[in-house]
């Protein structure tokens, strides 16, 4: 009898490292289905980046790179410059993408790179134990804003789709989230149309995805899917922010 | 082999880059290197190559390390505060052991410095200013000939031994114009079955740094120094001008090598006995060759535009046996006068 649900093809039969009720897992399947679909495996090369993602190539099974903390949407520009045809996306955390590697990915947006950044929000720096980042949602508690975020000491959630959102060079800017069945397919669907307006040529793309971090969040994980739901989605709200259509159709 | 030409520095090393078959580069403006940035942005389109001005050096040398993954010859050039910037990608390069040819057209420092000549960035490239145990090859052209033919042999080098490699320039080297002969090479295409080009039916290439148990970061970092340990033994070069019966030893590299020869000649010419020590791999520094030129001296002298960064490599080539005297300029050049004068005030005291 056929399986119904089977691994994708361009995922490694391997155990995740990632902690219990943690959204990385279920974002990097998305992103191994929707390779699976476009039949892309062959032509892919992942950039990785510094965080708990940073193992993404020993469970991707097509060629990766593991760059230094942020610097990916740089690695990634290189790679695509020499092999244009190549679907060649980032996977970041929002320590990695939305701080350190701030620069990065406006520039690659400024100059409508082609490629794609995964951009996987959790409101915090995860690998590191848990300390603030620019997502961190205003009053939660975090390592190091121990009487929670204030605008005083560090100011407002840095909102990425937003502000991407209103740059030239941006071709497909999407926000989703993966705290129920719905959102996972929406979600999948996000990736694939970014993955799409790639090999379409029309520039620069990114989803972003919010996702639960129960340990650091001192959550079970059914508590920390209805945070993302309750506290990040109204902060973080989800959607489309620029979409450029693509002639040949996903 | 052509005509010859009148070629500025930096657009050497640029032409020089062509000739070696590198079709990608990625670089931000900085005097005195930006004609480099210049001359490559006209120059790769041309040739089928890309251009890309990076946002940041920190930008360029990460896009530095995703071309070099990706298989390609790749390059970018700064000036001393934009390489400072560089240092974690270039750590990251040299582990992942990638080829990629870094230039350096350095210029006055600390801090924003000036944009005068200088040759203060040894201790970062040679002993690497970078985090952790790598080497990084660095070659020290004297002339704007030099500067195509090193940028070429910097290509070479990298791809054979898969690591990156810096040649040094300078605020005057690179804005010098001198004639040049382009030498042709043969470009075969290079087999790079390591690259991350996408699978095409192969099993997964990974091109990655980290290492989390304790005895696989032990057999990488072993595996790389098993490399320098064979880089040192095979690519050691130098130069070396009268110094078989040399009492006084000038070690100089870069601009100020051709004006201390200047200098050991006009020593020659009123009878003091003098050489000039050029080292052209500053790593691998030519410490057996140096060891050997000293034998007959009785003192060394250090010629550097810097508070004399390469004088600890000079002391340790020849086992600290001889004195070795420090005569630099910060910003400028010092002229063949002023070398040949501080000779001479040296020959009168120990000789
Ligand atoms: C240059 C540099 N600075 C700091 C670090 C330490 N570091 C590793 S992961 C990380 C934060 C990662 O957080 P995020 O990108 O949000 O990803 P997450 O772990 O939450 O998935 C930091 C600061 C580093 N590796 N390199």
């Amino acid at each position: 009898m056929p399986k119904g649900y089977s691994r994708p093809q361009t995922l490694i039969d391997k155990p995740w490292h990632f902690c219990p009720g943690c959204n990385h897992g279920i974002i990097h399947r998305l992103c191994a289905e929707v390779i699976d679909e476009m039949g892309l495996q062959n032509q892919t090369i992942g950039v990785g980046s510094v965080g708990c993602g940073v193992f993404s190539y020993e469970y991707f099974n097509f060629d990766g790179i593991g760059p230094s903390h942020g610097r990916a949407p740089a690695v990634a520009t290189g790679v695509k410059r020499v092999l244009p045809d190549r679907l060649v996306f980032t996977y970041q955390g929002d320590g990695d993408l939305a701080a350190i590697g701030t620069t990065e990915m406006v520039h690659s947006a400024v100059r409508g790179e082609n490629i794609t950044i995964i951009f996987v929000n959790n409101t915090l720096y995860g690998m590191t134990g848990g300390q603030m980042a620019p997502t961190t949602l205003m009053g939660q508690v975090t390592t190091t804003t121990p009487g929670g975020r204030s605008r005083n000491q560090a100011g407002y959630p840095f909102r990425v789709c937003e502000m991407l959102a209103t740059m030239e060079g941006a071709a497909y800017i999407a926000r989703g989230a993966v705290y129920n069945p719905a959102q996972v397919v929406k979600t999948k669907k996000a990736i694939k149309k970014a993955f799409a307006t790639q090999m379409a040529g029309l520039g620069f793309s990114l989803v972003e995805v919010l996702s639960a971090c129960p340990t650091n969040w001192g959550m079970n994980p059914i508590q920390a899917l209805k945070f993302v739901e309750e506290n990040m989605v109204p902060v973080f709200p989800l959607g489309e922010f620029k979409v450029t259509p693509i002639e040949a159709g996903v | 082999m052509g005509e010859l030409l009148l070629m500025k520095g930096n657009e050497a090393v640029g032409e020089g880059a062509i000739i070696a078959n590198c079709r990608y580069f990625f670089g931000y403006p900085i005097t005195p290197q930006t004609e480099i940035l210049e001359y490559l942005a006209r120059r790769l389109p041309e040739v089928g190559g890309a251009y890309v001005q990076a946002e940041s050096e920190i930008s360029a040398i990460n896009m530095v390390f995703g071309a070099a993954a990706a298989g390609a010859r790749v390059m970018t050039a700064s000036s001393s505060p934009g390489i400072s910037l560089m240092q974690e990608g270039i750590s990251y390069i040299a582990s992942a052991e990638l080829p990629a040819v870094i230039v350096n057209v350095m210029r006055g420092s600390p801090g924003l410095g000036g944009i005068h000549p200088s040759q203060a960035d040894y201790n970062q490239s040679v002993k690497c200013g970078g985090h952790g145990d790598y080497k990084l090859i660095v070659l020290a052209p004297a002339s704007v000939q030099e500067l195509i033919d090193f940028t070429i042999l910097a290509f070479e080098l990298a791809e054979q031994y898969r690591t990156p490699v810096v040649l040094f320039s300078d605020g005057m080297m690179g804005q010098m114009m001198e004639p040049v002969l382009l030498p042709e090479i043969n470009t075969t295409p290079v087999d790079r079955p390591w690259a991350t080009t996408g699978m095409n039916g192969r099993s997964p290439n990974i091109i990655h740094t980290l290492y989390l148990p304790a005895d696989d970061l032990g057999n990488h970092v072993k595996q790389l120094f098993a490399k320098y340990d064979q880089i040192a033994a095979n690519e050691k070069r130098h130069t070396q001008f009268m110094v078989e019966d040399a009492e006084i030893i000038v070690v100089s590299y870069g601009i100020t090598s051709r004006v201390a020869k200047a200098a050991v000649e006009m020593a020659r010419e009123n009878g003091i006995k003098a050489g000039l020590f050029r080292p052209v791999t500053l790593w691998p520094f030519p410490d057996k060759a140096l060891k050997k030129a000293a034998e007959n001296a009785q003192l060394l002298i250090d010629v550097e535009i810097s508070m004399g960064q390469m004088r600890d490599d000079v002391r340790l080539a020849i086992n600290d046996r001889l004195p070795v005297d420090l005569y630099n300029r910060i910003g400028l050049v010092p002229t063949p006068e002023e070398i040949y004068e501080f000779i001479k005030s040296r020959a009168r005291e120990v000789l």
